[in-house]
């Protein structure tokens, strides 16, 4: 069969099982007891495994099918999770991942087999196997055939965990002389439609019972999400081989295995695990508190994880991000179009209203794309705490990392792009930031480090900060290297100030690490992280105590095509400020401005703000404007404020960001361009950079 | 870029190229412009548009002659003098003027300000003369031929070496 048309989404599958995997077994090796963790990892696995196999990627769908095996007899009860394991299955995860890679270049798995993998896989199998040791070969001779049945018994439908009111439908109906079934459909494995499959032999069984519950959901099933077999408990008056045989009858099923409820048999397990899932819960917060703080963020992620892992069944449609690039500059042309249009008509009161009600059309369809385009950058930070993990091993030192605003949404281009920066700091923060045990222990620190990503919506801007409490930036050993480097002379650097200092960590190939570490500190780093982040129209900074800790954030605007600017004109020049950095708009007169070393300030209900005088700093005009009485634009940037001086205010207009291009590149004050109405272009003021 | 580096630093080996080799004598177009009394040639491979001087919206803080932005349906683009880069006066504005906008690669466009756009003439081969290899060396000099037809010699400028510097500076 030509599977070559579906390669696309499952690349796109397989990368979100990866990326789930990545994380479950992460959380498992915190809480190695969680069923929830366990069942979520062999769903993922096994889907992995079903895909693999149905796209012919037959090695892949060997390693993946020994994992599966792992998975399962951990979830029987088996095996234990040990340190060991997760190594391994994180190695097979990379083992899958590489198949992805080549699979993504090449439309082929490559030749490698990964025997040391799946020789480890089965030798963690074997160990159980002194237990389990009758069960195992028994099941694999009866259904040799049938490898999809391996993973265990054939009737997963016992496995079904039954809810109080369920129980009680069951046991009415029991009562009522009906029978319950309880049934475990297996779909052969090159089926390709296995939902529609699903979906004639659940209406087959309809006809015949009720059915009651399913596993996995009946949503669940009718959007594919499960691997090739489903189970359904039914209360009908006829036999079991009516029911057997109706879901039979529908072809390309495998298998139909069967079996009546009972419900006394039943209590004792099902009841079994909640009462475990409880004591769990309750259990991990006392540890916390307990011994060490560590445990009550994993904890109540591990809570979210669970809340968000279930919604995600919403009917989705993947598209091409070129074809939301061309839906958003064709937006873009329309509010360019409507701006003529809104100039041209400003006095014509009958077209003013018809005008408005375009305006907020184009605005609502903007918005609309703008949404279209966020994703959470959860994609991207989803990976870090597995890297921290390996860079834990790979460095000997203890860390832990927190994250926080998973869920704050970035345009989709940035979103991609910003992985790579924020891995830098990462690293960075884990290598040069946290400071070695011992080192930890003289300056009285707990001895896991922690370092957290958080982020956050800021007015037009995302944030996302990297802290850790590691050894801070000496200040000291970053100006004796600028020294070294001919960067800055002596006497330049004793006149710095430390912020100065620390600005001098983002020059080209400076790295404050004494030794070079295949982690970081090859000399490019920081400089890359900076110009990455202002490719985007963002910006990076550093705050740091020396011995407490470092900060570094990332600011990044929200949108990067349309915003809603304040127009403003200098001499007679027109310039665009955006209405996000804009705190508020003052007038005041020349006796307000007071002067701090010879700097122009004023005083504004009790905070001192610089003032900034944009004909000065734009070269506009020679001499200064002689006017008495100033209107001043106050904007911020984070907790700073400063006041641009204009001449005249033009009012509030959406504008649609134009880059300059690359031969315009070193104007620091301008950051794009716009074009107006009347198809002027005004420039874009970056507030930011003034400040 | 590099690409376009290359093939600017010696235009005339791409008449040379093995599959058009054998249709000797090749022909190459130029649009001929007018910076003060001399005549330029600018091949036409490189001219994306021509259009007429409009308001240029100045830039603070570029190098001089980056003359500023203008909007050409709908994109920013931006314009540079060639004049000033070519250290000759600075450009008298008139009816004749003219904005050529040049497209090197995919994404950027320039434009450059000249006296007047002449016309267009095909020249062979044989009819072009190459700089010699110590004239280039003058940073100056940003041609790298001449070109002579029935109107007169026309200079060729080196696109690439005219408009670089400004993307760097």
């Amino acid at each position: 069969m030509d599977v070559s048309q579906y390669l696309e989404i499952f690349i796109d599958e397989t990368k979100e099982h990866l990326q789930s995997l990545n994380t479950q077994i992460l959380d498992l090796e915190q809480d190695p007891e969680s069923e929830d963790t366990i069942n979520e990892i062999f769903r993922a696995a096994h889907s992995l495994k079903g895909m693999a196999g149905t796209m012919g990627y037959k090695r892949m769908q060997n390693l993946t099918h020994d994992m599966e095996n792992v998975f399962s007899e951990v979830r029987n009860g088996n095996i234990k999770v040990g340190a060991n394991m997760i190594d391994i299955l994180f190695q097979c995860l990379d083992a899958l991942e590489e198949y992805l890679d080549t699979i993504q270049t090449t439309a082929d798995e490559g030749t490698n087999e990964n025997e040391p993998l799946i020789k480890a896989l089965n030798q963690i199998l074997a160990g159980s196997e002194g237990e389990e040791g009758d069960d195992a070969p028994e099941a694999e001779a009866k259904d040799s055939k049938a490898e999809e049945a391996e993973d265990g018994e054939k009737d997963k439908w016992t496995q079904i965990v039954l809810g109080t009111s369920e129980k009680s439908v069951i046991g009415k109906a029991q009562e009522e002389g009906k029978n319950v079934f309880g049934l475990t459909v297996y779909i052969q494995e090159s089926c390709i439609l296995k939902a529609a499959r699903a979906f004639l032999v659940i209406k087959a069984v309809e006809e015949l019972g009720e059915i009651i519950v399913s596993a996995p959901a009946t949503q669940d099933i009718e959007d594919e999400r499960f691997g090739n077999d489903f189970s359904i408990i039914v209360i009908t008056d006829k036999a079991l081989e009516d029911l057997t045989k109706a879901a039979e009858a529908v072809s390309e099923i495998e298998t139909v295995a069967g079996g009546s409820i009972d419900l006394s048999a039943e209590t004792s397990e099902p009841k079994a695990v909640p009462v475990a899932e409880q004591k769990q819960e309750t259990a991990a917060p006392v540890a916390a508190t307990g011994t060490k703080v560590a445990a009550t963020p994993a904890a109540t992620k591990q809570d979210k994880k669970a809340v968000v892992a279930k919604p995600v069944v919403n009917r989705t449609v993947r598209v091409d991000i070129e074809k939301l690039d061309s839906l958003m500059n064709l937006v873009s042309e329309l509010i360019i179009a409507k701006n003529s249009l809104v100039s041209r008509t400003a006095n014509n009161e009958n077209e003013v209203s018809d005008i408005e009600y375009l305006e907020s059309v184009t605005t609502n369809l903007h918005e609309s794309v703008m949404k279209v385009r966020m994703v959470p950058i959860e994609s991207v930070v989803q990976k870090f705490p597995r890297m921290i993990r390996d860079l834990q091993k790979k460095l000997g030192k203890k860390m832990e990392l927190y994250m926080s605003g998973e869920e704050t949404e970035l345009d989709r281009t940035v979103v991609d792009e910003i992985g790579d920066p924020l891995m830098h700091l990462l690293r960075n923060a884990a290598d040069h930031g946290l400071e070695n045990a011992e080192l930890r222990q003289e300056r009285g620190k707990p001895e896991v480090g922690s370092i957290h990503l958080d982020a956050y919506q800021d007015g037009n801007n995302v944030i996302i900060e990297v802290s850790d409490d590691g050894g801070g930036i000496d200040i000291d050993s970053v100006k004796q290297k600028a020294i070294e480097r001919g960067v800055v002379t002596p006497d330049q650097a004793g006149s710095m100030s430390d912020k100065d200092v620390m600005e001098l960590l983002f020059l080209p190939s400076f790295s404050t690490a004494k030794e070079v570490t295949d982690v970081s500190g090859r000399g490019v780093g920081l400089d890359v992280v900076k110009s990455k982040i202002e490719s985007l129209s963002g910006e990076v900074s550093v705050k740091s105590k020396y011995g407490e800790g470092s900060t570094w954030s990332i600011r990044l605007p929200l949108t990067l095509a349309i915003i809603q600017a304040l127009m403003v004109v200098v001499g007679d020049e027109k310039y665009a400020i955006s209405l996000g950095s804009i705190e508020t708009i003052e007038n005041i007169t020349n006796n307000d401005i007071n002067y701090v070393q010879a700097k122009e300030v004023i005083n504004l209900r009790g905070t001192v703000i610089p003032l900034i005088r944009l004909d000065e700093m734009l070269d506009i005009r020679e001499e200064r404007s002689t006017s008495e009485d100033l209107i001043v634009v106050i904007v911020r940037k984070g907790e700073q404020r400063a006041g641009l001086i204009v001449d005249e205010l033009m009012g509030q207009q959406e504008i649609v960001i134009k880059s300059l291009g690359k031969y315009i590149s070193k104007c620091k004050y301008i950051s794009g361009a716009t074009i107006l109405g009347n198809g002027e272009v005004a420039l874009i003021i970056d507030a930011n950079a003034m400040i | 870029m590099m690409d376009n580096l290359k093939t600017s630093v010696s235009p005339a080996i791409g008449y040379y190229d093995d599959e058009d080799g054998y249709e000797a004598p090749k022909v190459t177009q130029f649009i001929v412009v007018r910076f003060g009394e001399e005549q330029y040639g600018i091949d036409i491979k490189y001219i994306d548009n021509i259009v007429r001087m409009q308001q240029i919206r100045r830039v603070p803080e570029v190098p001089s002659y980056i003359k500023g932005v203008i909007n050409l349906r709908g994109e920013v683009i931006p314009v540079m003098s060639a004049r000033i880069k070519m250290n000759l006066e600075e450009d008298v504005e008139t009816k004749a003027t003219r904005i050529i906008i040049l497209k090197l690669d995919q994404h950027d466009c320039i434009g450059i300000l000249v006296d007047e756009v002449k016309e267009v003439v095909n020249l062979e081969e044989g009819q072009i003369d190459k700089v010699s290899y110590e004239a280039k060396e003058d940073k100056s000099n940003f041609i790298y031929g001449i070109g002579k037809y029935e109107g007169g010699l026309i200079s060729l400028l080196d696109v690439n070496l005219v408009i670089s510097g400004a993307e760097t500076i």
